[in-house]
């Protein structure tokens, strides 16, 4: 085969792989909706789960699932961002600064039945706090922190330094030009960042499984006291997430309609996520409108 | 004892070997300035005065220190990772290079304007007020006087005060760079560095800060690091000319341009190299 | 007015002022780093000593826990410890998914830099980033729903197999060495590909006999960042490959690796026993694991650096 022929060659086997890739997405969307559509209604959606009975819905997994992402977020942004402001403004070349890179490489490369496992040993059983929805969003929290650091740090050293010295030859102090020069800066690129993780963790099933549970006790919505045990709100209670509940359905299930309950679940979860990622992006090209406007 | 061992100073305060006058006609005095990156001498040795209420202009080739030099007065080489100074820049009474001085409070009198224009990407009211926020001027009243009064004197006013709360990105360069002056002023510095203000500009709004820097002179003292021969020519009172790290020649303006003492001199301001 | 203070008040830094909030606010952030040390020495502590019950509290063997292929902890006379299944399990479908998902990737990359970079990129990025955004779970249940049926009837065999769990992670993985090779690709300085083809080479001749060398290193990172994904993930894996406790013959039998077992016992063992005990010896086998991929990424990155 003369040189011409192979490149040729080679060029078609490219432009195949591409088309498998692509193929394979398609694939998976088409299921994905096709099939999950079908069992989406506003009756799926608003009433509680049977672990029996055919006919269940998912109500207690959704809110379970944003519930969990919003306290993992709380939890996460602060100390994420400021570790990333550490990273980025204050962290000198040397031994410590080598040190953390080296923790943040170790915690994101972690598995997270890891991640679980080690909320299993300390959130659940060292704390005796049982399966709990705050001990589900702290190892979310380990699981997460990795990238809010990454993503802020990322963004702060994304900001013009003149910026920064601009504030600093006004006679104002590193922090305050952190809080009120660079941070806001970086704000943009940081939302867009945390919204992509959020994405993440809200379809995270494995880390949870040992840490919030499989079960959600019979919730009364109308009860907003978050100590009771009743309370959607209560934090020191077990929570089944929407990922865990489509894990848990197919492997541990006993419902006749398990098909039609993962189905529609993983239509909604994967919505979710596709929402989180669009948001991202439309925020992120928002701003670049708005940067590009102003030159 | 009291006079332990400060290790983490390089240049120790109390002890003045040879107490260095500084005239009351001058603002600032380097004596033996010497800063390194790294194990790179970047400044040799230079001695000089600043004189109070004028402009002094630091000239020279790329790479000759005096921008450097400009950024040590006011410790902004802190933030750059193995720079460090030795000798004394001495500033009322103090030598600012030491360890012992509150950077932030000493670069409040000592502002700084650069090569860009980079303004906030807030509104013009908040460039202004972002510094003065800082130091503890909270009261409206208060910060519309300070704003409205330094942007006058920074020859902006009349083109802005119809805007202040619109974005400072939406200004020409010329303008960005005035409402860096105007922010630089309203923390009501006595010195102002300024390196290369204009070199980013358009021949008018260089025209405009150029006249602005010789009204500010009235009431501050100035130093400009410039490319441009001309304009230091133009609008500075003492000019000093900086070669490799080397302060080659330094005296009255008209002076260096038409007569030097340092063949060097005449070399660079006739256009033999640079 | 400020200037009334003599010099030595206002700029020493005995004067205080405003250099508080300085000190509070770095106290703040270097707090925040030092919860991330904490955590990441706290989970290999704390995993550690844990994964190490099973050999000195309850005396399994090391030797027979890593060598050993009988696995039966419930035999009340002769419970036996041997997790070899498990590893090899591990390591085929990682080697396996690798196999299937480096080429692919790669291949993406290739196409997105170099035959069609102009509207190649607009298309396979967000895909490949749509591909990273589905959670694993739903990964396993398309693969337990759709692949598990497809291969029972028309390769042989249960379905709930190797081959499955290996389809399963290739296409997890794919992203990931896609993205980063990606990155590697097109940060190849363009003289590579201008001088190459100025002495005549074909587009092909030029990406086997250039680029390709040129940026292996990196192309190497991309494969065992795919490997350490598909070594740890748990969910898909174990929702399609069957979970038995022998070691698989064929690549359509049914077949079990470290995350599947601990996945799938870790709830219903109890506490301490010495069965719960060796769930965590397999999980400290997996922490080790992802420090070897560590070491091994940076050895890569290194051997880059020196290039």
């Amino acid at each position: 085969m003369n040189s011409k022929a192979a490149d040729r060659v080679a060029t078609g086997v490219f432009v195949a792989i591409a088309i498998v890739i692509v193929t394979i997405l398609v694939g998976l969307f088409f299921y994905i909706f096709v099939n999950g559509f079908k069992y989406i209604s506003f009756d799926f959606l608003t009433s509680p789960s049977s672990n029996v009975r055919a006919g269940g819905g998912i109500r207690d997994q959704l809110f379970n699932s944003f519930y969990i992402l919003f306290l993992t977020m709380l939890i996460t942004v602060p100390i994420g961002v400021g570790g990333g402001i550490y990273m980025a403004e204050y962290a000198k070349p040397g031994k410590v600064t080598d040190l953390i890179r080296t923790c943040i490489e170790v915690l994101s490369s972690l598995p997270s039945i890891v991640i679980g496992m080690f909320g299993l040993l300390i959130f659940v059983n060292t704390t005796g706090w049982g399966y709990t929805i705050i001990g589900g969003a702290l190892a979310l929290t380990i699981f997460n922190l990795p990238t809010m650091v990454r993503t802020t740090e990322d963004a702060i050293r994304a900001v013009p330094r003149d910026l920064k010295e601009a504030s600093l030859a006004l006679g104002v102090t590193h922090w305050h030009t952190i809080k009120t020069i660079i941070l806001p800066a970086a704000f943009p690129s940081i939302l867009t960042g945390a919204i992509l993780a959020a994405g993440r963790v809200f379809g995270e099933a494995a880390a949870l499984l040992f840490t919030a549970g499989l079960s959600t006790p019979r919730l009364d919505y109308m009860n907003l006291n978050p100590f009771s045990e009743q309370s959607p709100l209560n934090i020191f209670r077990p929570a089944e997430t929407l990922a865990v509940h489509i894990w848990s359905v197919n492997t541990q299930g006993l419902i006749p309609d398990v098909n039609e309950v993962a189905s529609g679940s993983s239509a909604v979860l994967v919505l979710s996520v596709l929402v989180f990622n669009l948001l991202a992006r439309w925020i992120g090209s928002l701003i670049h409108k708005r940067v590009t406007a102003t030159k | 004892m009291m006079t332990a061992v400060k290790e983490r100073t390089q240049v120790d305060l109390t002890v003045q070997p040879t107490p260095i006058e500084v005239k009351s006609e001058n603002i600032i005095a380097v004596r033996n300035l010497e800063i390194f990156y790294g194990d790179k001498r970047a400044v040799n040795g230079i001695s000089l005065d600043i004189k109070k209420n004028s402009v002094t202009a630091l000239i020279g080739p790329s790479g000759c220190g005096k921008s450097t030099f400009l950024r040590s007065i006011n410790r902004m080489n802190d933030l750059i990772p193995g720079a460090r100074a030795a000798g004394e820049i001495i500033y009322e009474d103090l030598n600012i290079l030491s360890q012992d001085i509150n950077v932030v409070a000493l670069r409040k009198e000592i502002g700084m304007v650069f090569q860009k224009p980079n303004p906030f990407p807030k509104s013009i009211y908040e460039n202004i007020a972002h510094g003065l926020k800082f130091a503890g001027i909270r009261k409206k009243t208060e910060l519309d006087e300070i704003v409205e009064e330094s942007l006058q004197k920074a020859a902006l006013w009349d083109e802005v005060k119809d805007r202040l709360h619109k974005s400072a990105l939406s200004l020409s360069g010329g303008q960005q760079q005035r409402l860096c002056i105007a922010r630089s002023i309203a923390m009501k510095p006595t010195v102002i560095l300024l390196d290369e203000p204009s070199s980013a500009l358009d021949p008018i709004s260089n025209a405009k800060v150029e006249e602005l820097i010789i009204g500010l002179k009235k009431d501050y003292s100035i130093i400009i690091v410039t490319h441009n021969m001309q304009q230091a020519a133009r609008i500075s009172d003492k000019t000093a000319f900086f070669l490799n790290g080397d302060l080659i020649e330094y005296d009255n303006t008209k002076k260096l341009f038409t007569n030097p003492s340092v063949k060097k001199t005449e070399e660079y301001i006739s256009g033999r190299f640079g | 007015m400020e200037k009334v203070l003599p010099a030595k008040d206002r700029l020493l830094k005995s004067n205080k002022s405003g250099l508080n909030g300085e000190l509070r606010g770095k106290m703040l952030v270097i707090l925040c780093a030092i919860i991330m040390i904490s955590a990441t020495i706290s989970i290999t502590i704390f995993l550690g000593t844990k994964g190490m019950q099973s050999f000195t509290k309850n005396g399994i063997s090391l030797i027979e826990f890593l060598t050993s292929t009988k696995w039966n902890p419930t035999d009340k006379a002769s419970p036996m410890y041997g997790v070899l299944p498990f590893i090899f399990g591990s390591f085929a479908v990682t080697f396996l998914s690798a196999l299937v998902a480096a080429p692919l990737g790669i291949g993406g990359a290739i196409f997105m830099t170099e035959i069609a970079p102009s509207w190649g990129k607009k298309i396979l990025q967000p895909v490949v980033e749509l591909l990273v955004g589905i959670p694993s779970v739903v990964y396993g249940f398309i693969g337990l729903s759709v692949l598990v049926p497809f291969i029972r009837e028309n390769v042989g065999g249960l379905g709930f197999s190797l081959l499955a769990g290996t389809i399963v992670l290739s296409i997890m993985i794919l992203p990931t060495i896609t993205t980063i090779a990606t990155d590697a690709m097109s940060s190849l300085p363009n003289h590579l590909r201008e001088g190459s083809y100025a002495l005549g080479a074909t587009r092909w001749q030029t990406i086997r006999k250039v680029l390709v060398p040129a940026a292996m290193p990196s192309l190497l990172t991309a494969i065992i960042l795919g490997m350490a994904r598909a070594f740890g993930e748990a969910l898909a894996v174990q929702m399609v490959i069957g979970n038995v406790r022998d070691l698989p013959s064929s690549i359509l039998d049914a077949s079990a690796t470290l995350t599947t077992i601990i996945t799938l016992n870790m709830g219903h063992t109890t506490y301490g026993s010495v069965e719960n005990n060796t769930l965590w010896s397999m999980g400290l086998i997996l922490l080790i694991m992802s420090f070897a991929f560590i070491l091994l990424i940076r050895y890569l990155s290194s051997r880059r650096k020196l290039r």
